[in-house]
């Protein structure tokens, strides 16, 4: 493997691991599952550089896109119901 | 004061759970560095059989083929959660605004290539990436494009609705049940019938799989206006 | 260092952040999103191994087993929410009971 290829693949891996953390970290629900789902397409993008497009087919429909559907479904009721997005120590890193 | 004392006890808390979990993220990394450089893999073995699986892409022959118990199991899974979806609530009322000229306009042309889409992936899975969990996930993408849109969809019978959700689990265990009858073991396809299998099995999951998360997005069971207290 | 053991690390490392979000935050939507990074992590562990020592054909058994296990985490979360969603509407808050504030 050559170094350019490693270099653009730690690229994506360090990208990876950040959005993750700010998606747990983040201040907002929305923008929490917002960048889950950013975190999905990059894992995606993993699974072809790790020659398994299958996986990646996976990802990008069911994990990522369903997934988000879903997410997102769950706090507009969660709003509807009136429970607070934050409260105590969420969010404030 | 005690707010103070409070705040040293969170942080000191904090910094011992970083500890803890940095200490657990060095020992899982140091034990898959030290794996052995050519592990026992499976590729090969997959490989020399491939001829016998019915299908010529090896990772469905894993999915559909070798591993079928798996596959029969995660329909199962998907089933219970659905069940349990449906013992929890009812689905969020449809909504009944009209949907914005956007979302209207690409429901519309969307739709139909999706299922299109789902169907090539369908076929294509026997000899290059795709399969019945792919086409099932474009599906069901269609099917929450249209919940979302407000469609007004022409009633589908109840009992209609939870067969088509039954049918690939059905249809890969009498699948299974058939080869068991025919002298083999259970799940255990015979080459001159594995493709043919195969593909109605993973037609059926396909659109199982699908509708089954479909029903799950739609966050509890079906309402049922007209029914009358039994 | 290779591709594959880069990105074997980087799920080694997706794993410990999600276990932190896990244990970290309170709010159930918060674990879940947590949850989730902590299985892709494994996933990425899993499928990177696969891949490793092998000279161009990746080994399918384990990017089948991913297959199966995005589809399970896919159920799982939808069955979570629901049971968040229930908490909510039991509780008024989508967060588990406190056991300092008791």
């Amino acid at each position: 493997m050559s170094a350019l290829t490693l270099l653009l693949d730690a690229l994506l891996a360090g990208t990876l691991v950040w959005v993750a953390a700010r998606a747990l970290a983040a201040a907002e629900l929305v923008t929490g599952i917002a960048l889950f789902i950013a975190f999905g397409l990059l894992m995606t993008i993993v699974w072809v550089r790790l020659s398994a497009p299958d996986v990646a087919l996976a990802e990008a429909g069911i994990g990522t896109g369903l997934t988000g559907a879903l997410l997102f479904a769950a706090l507009a009721r969660l709003r509807r119901a009136g429970a607070p997005d934050n409260r105590g120590e969420n969010g404030d890193e | 004061m005690s707010d103070a004392h409070a705040a040293a006890g969170a942080l000191a808390a904090r910094a011992l759970l970083w500890i803890v979990l940095a200490g657990a993220g060095a020992m899982l990394a140091t034990a898959v560095l030290s794996l052995p450089e050519d592990g026992l893999g499976l590729a090969d073995e997959t490989l020399a059989d491939l001829g016998r699986t019915g299908v010529e892409h090896p990772v469905t022959a894993v999915l559909m083929n070798y591993r079928a118990y798996d596959t029969l199991l995660e329909m199962a899974v998907l089933f219970l959660a659905l069940v349990g979806v449906w013992s929890m609530a009812e689905a969020r009322p449809r909504p009944t605004a009209p949907p914005g000229l956007v979302l209207q306009f690409l429901t519309q042309l969307l739709v139909p290539f999706l299922i299109l889409f789902a169907g090539y992936l369908l076929w294509a899975g026997a000899h290059e990436p795709g399969g019945a969990f792919q086409a099932g996930a474009v599906l069901a993408a269609a099917g929450v494009l249209v919940t979302l849109s407000g469609a007004q969809l022409p009633s589908v019978p109840r009992a209609l609705h939870r067969s088509l959700l039954l049918l690939g689990l059905v249809t890969f265990a009498a699948a299974g049940v058939a080869v068991q009858l025919g002298g083999g073991a259970f799940l255990e396809f015979p080459p001159s019938a594995a493709k043919a299998l195969i593909l109605a099995i993973e037609a059926a999951a396909g659109i199982s799989i699908g509708l089954g998360l479909v029903a799950i997005f739609e966050g509890g069971r079906p309402s049922e206006p007209e029914s009358a207290p039994r | 260092m290779t591709g594959a053991e880069l990105y074997a690390l980087t799920g080694i490392a997706l794993f410990v952040i999600g276990l932190h979000g896990l244990i970290r935050y309170a709010h159930l939507m918060r674990k879940i999103l947590a949850l989730n990074v902590t299985g892709a992590g494994v996933f990425l562990v899993v499928a990177a191994l696969a891949e490793r020592g092998q000279d161009g054909t990746p080994d399918p058994v384990p990017q089948a087993l991913v297959i199966t296990g995005i589809v399970v985490a896919v159920a799982a979360t939808g069955l979570a929410l629901v049971l968040m969603l229930r908490v909510a509407s039991a509780t008024g808050r989508a967060e588990l009971p406190d056991p300092r504030s008791e």
